[in-house]
């Protein structure tokens, strides 16, 4: 009965609550930081005074990544370091998003062939949007962002 | 009961903390230290975060493949270690570069210089919390990053320098609008010079901190600013010119304290001294000729080896190549200054203070996807 | 391959398209002559230790290269050091020749404190044998080999004995293949 009532609740407030919580989630985006390699260089260059990503409400907490819900994985992931990011996705608190910045985190890229290099990240996070470029222009981050506004405005509050 | 007081031994009062590669204070890269109190006594580096294999990569590809990839590893001062790449390859297989090609060469190499300069000092003002330090580099580094946009084609991976010359002309109007630029941040310089070197606070935190004695730095091996802000003036642009800088005249910048301080000041003079060497090069430069030597589809030379270094915006910057007759280099072994200085970094650091540890560890120019390579 | 023939800088252009010489400080006037001052530190080396010591692969405007036995490196690099002046180790590398069954270990090595000497780059290179490759480090003699010496261990296998740590550096700590810049170490598709 209780679980019922839960359901009915969920469903009745789903439209005008969940778009109070989506539009809090959607202007205050906070990624890890948590560099990768050299991609790294064009999220600098985005959060400086010309590309300022800031508007956007992503601002690079300094603090711990138990605040934090967005990560960026910029550019090529080792076979050292894919463990270490593992441990960092799952110490973030839900919900928590993934974006693959350049070619080296989606497939590999040029580095596809070398020893020490993971093809992409799939097979150790779970990504929401994919941001090609080697390395991106720091517009092409700023759009993989707001595609990620998009996708978090259509889902639902659990 | 009767209670037992429990001595303190000495593993007991120290601490081990492990500043990994997820931390805002160190980059890609993880060193363990342990503290005593307040005091670091133990310092270990563990690279190796962003290993892609460079050096192998390079046997399967031939000399003109090898350019983009390895440009990768300085992303943000690419032009550098693909000039020095391509002295040896030049060396190995007998080209002569024409003399527009090598001034061209020379001014791209300065103006990377000053954006790799500029990115240093952004990431120095967050590592020590001073956001202004961070947003004005930042900005004015944009400037400077159109021109060589105009340039090249792209942002920061140039892919500029191949064996042989470089690959496209200087566009109409960029002699003046570098001109311009070089004016408009001239004035700047003396601005952040007010605001970030005498900032007493920024001169609390990094004087006297970190010192390098002379004979240390020559014994360590360091390279780059790190070399040059203890006292010894030595600049492979001068002591072993190559291309055209044996008629360029400046004056190579260093400091003798040895400390973080003397670290921080040395890339900000080098930048000044880079903006004269820009106006001399445009200034000298012939108003016309090939930019590029003409080449085979697969230049190879005879079986031999090479080493030649050039003056990067961290230090001095080695290939050695070895080669065997065939269009693939046989090995390829770069000599990078971060792998140098990193010798540096335990030694300096077993007896600070841990709240010094950034700018100790930031003023060494260290950067980790260059030392793994 | 392994035999490197002395060339000067002044070749002429075979595959350029030069319109005015370019000038580089490493182009001498000379034609076929050996440089002077470097065959005089050349010499120094050779009067000191005899010809069956040292073997001069190269003698170039800048570059020089000597061949030594592995277990006289340490007397060399002494006497390098103290004798001619040159105080610092820029870089330690091993090229793998498996036609030889030997690794080559160089040393190049470079001076800060002297200004002639500032300029020009001594390269000592010694072979070991592929399959026990031990050689004796150089680490009390230049300090700055240390982290490149363990480079060298990691990525061809050569064990050097004084050396403080033999250990992992750059691979992944899990690392259970060859060494990889060995040649039969064949990346992935090629």
């Amino acid at each position: 009965m209780v679980g019922k009532l839960g359901d009915v609740l969920t469903r009745a407030l789903d439209l005008p609550l969940g778009y109070a919580i989506n539009w809090g989630r959607i202007w205050s985006l906070w990624p890890v930081h948590l560099e990768t390699a050299c991609c790294s260089v064009e999220f600098g260059a985005a959060s400086g005074p010309r590309y300022d990503v800031e508007r956007f409400g992503i601002i690079e907490a300094f603090g711990s990544l138990r605040q934090c819900d967005l990560i960026v994985v910029q550019g090529t992931v080792t076979r050292k370091m894919a463990p270490r990011l593992r441990m960092v996705y799952d110490q973030m608190p839900d919900p928590k998003y993934v974006i693959a910045m350049g070619a080296c985190a989606i497939t590999g890229g040029l580095y596809i062939d070398s020893y020490n290099v993971l093809p992409g990240i799939d097979g150790i996070v779970p990504v929401d949007v994919y941001v090609p470029g080697c390395p991106p222009r720091p517009e092409t981050l700023i759009q993989g962002c707001m595609l990620l506004q998009e996708k978090i405005k259509r889902s639902k509050i659990r | 009961m009767g209670l037992e007081i429990v001595k303190e031994t000495e593993e007991d009062r120290l601490m081990t903390l492990s500043v990994g590669p997820q931390h805002p204070g160190s980059g890609h890269f993880r060193f363990t230290i342990k503290v005593d109190g307040d005091y670091i006594v133990y310092c270990d580096p563990d690279p190796g975060y962003v290993h892609r294999g460079e050096e192998k990569m390079c046997e399967y590809r031939n000399f003109i493949q090898n350019i983009p990839h390895l440009e990768r590893p300085v992303i943000h001062d690419s032009t550098n270690i693909t000039y020095s790449y391509s002295l040896a390859v030049e060396e190995l297989t007998n080209i002569q570069v024409p003399l527009r090609g090598q001034y061209i060469r020379a001014l791209a190499s300065e103006l990377n210089r000053q954006v790799y300069t500029l990115y240093w000092l952004g990431i120095y003002g967050i590592f020590l919390g001073h956001s202004t330090m961070f947003m004005w580099p930042v900005g004015d580094r944009e400037l400077f990053i159109d021109l060589l946009e105009a340039l090249t084609g792209a942002r920061v991976t140039h892919a500029f320098n191949i064996p042989g010359g470089i690959r496209n002309d200087m566009p109409e109007g960029f002699k003046d609008r570098c001109l311009r630029q070089v004016a408009y941040f001239e004035k700047r310089l003396d601005e952040y010079e007010d605001i970030f070197y005498n900032n007493p606070l920024f001169r609390q935190r990094t004087e006297g901190v970190g010192v390098l004695t002379k004979e240390d730095a020559i014994k360590l091996g360091v390279t780059g600013s790190v070399l040059r802000a203890s006292g010894i003036p030595f600049d492979v642009r001068k002591a072993e010119p190559y291309d055209v800088y044996n008629e360029i005249d400046f004056k190579v910048q260093y400091m003798k304290t040895g400390d973080s301080f003397a670290r921080s000041m040395v890339p900000f003079l080098d930048m000044r001294e880079s903006c004269q060497i820009i106006r001399t090069l445009l200034d000298k430069m012939p108003q016309s000729g090939e930019v590029r030597a003409k080449l085979q589809p697969n230049p190879k030379g005879p079986a031999g080896e090479s080493y030649k270094r050039v003056e990067s915006g961290r230090g001095a910057l080695g290939y050695y190549i070895v080669s065997d007759g065939t269009p693939k280099p046989y090995r390829v072994k770069l000599s990078v200054g971060s792998f140098r200085n990193m010798l540096a970094l335990p030694y300096l650091l077993i007896g600070s203070k841990l709240a010094d540890m950034p700018s100790i560890y930031w003023s060494l120019n260290y950067w980790p996807v260059e030392a793994d390579r | 391959m392994s035999s490197n023939q002395s060339k000067t800088q002044n070749d002429s252009n075979q595959k350029g398209k030069a319109t005015e010489s370019p000038q580089t400080s490493l182009s001498t006037k000379t034609e076929a002559a050996v440089p002077e001052f470097e065959a005089s530190i050349i010499n120094q080396l050779v009067t000191r230790f005899t010809d069956k010591v040292i073997k001069v692969v190269y003698v170039r405007p800048g570059r020089t290269k000597i061949l030594v036995p592995p277990n006289e490196i340490v007397n060399v690099a002494l006497f390098i050091k103290d004798t001619i002046g040159l105080d610092h180790a820029e870089s330690v590398s091993g090229t793998d020749y498996p036609k030889d069954d030997q690794i080559e270990v160089i040393y190049h090595l470079s001076s800060y404190s002297d200004e002639k000497l500032s300029s020009h780059v001594l390269a000592l290179s010694t072979r070991v044998d592929r399959n026990d490759s031990r050689l004796q480090s150089l680490i009390d003699v230049f300090k700055s080999a240390e982290y490149h010496e363990r480079e060298t261990f990691e990525m061809l296998g050569v064990y050097f004995e004084g050396h403080p740590r033999n250990d992992r550096f750059l691979l992944p700590e899990d690392w259970a293949d060859i060494p990889p810049l060995r040649k039969e170490f064949r990346i992935k598709g090629r």
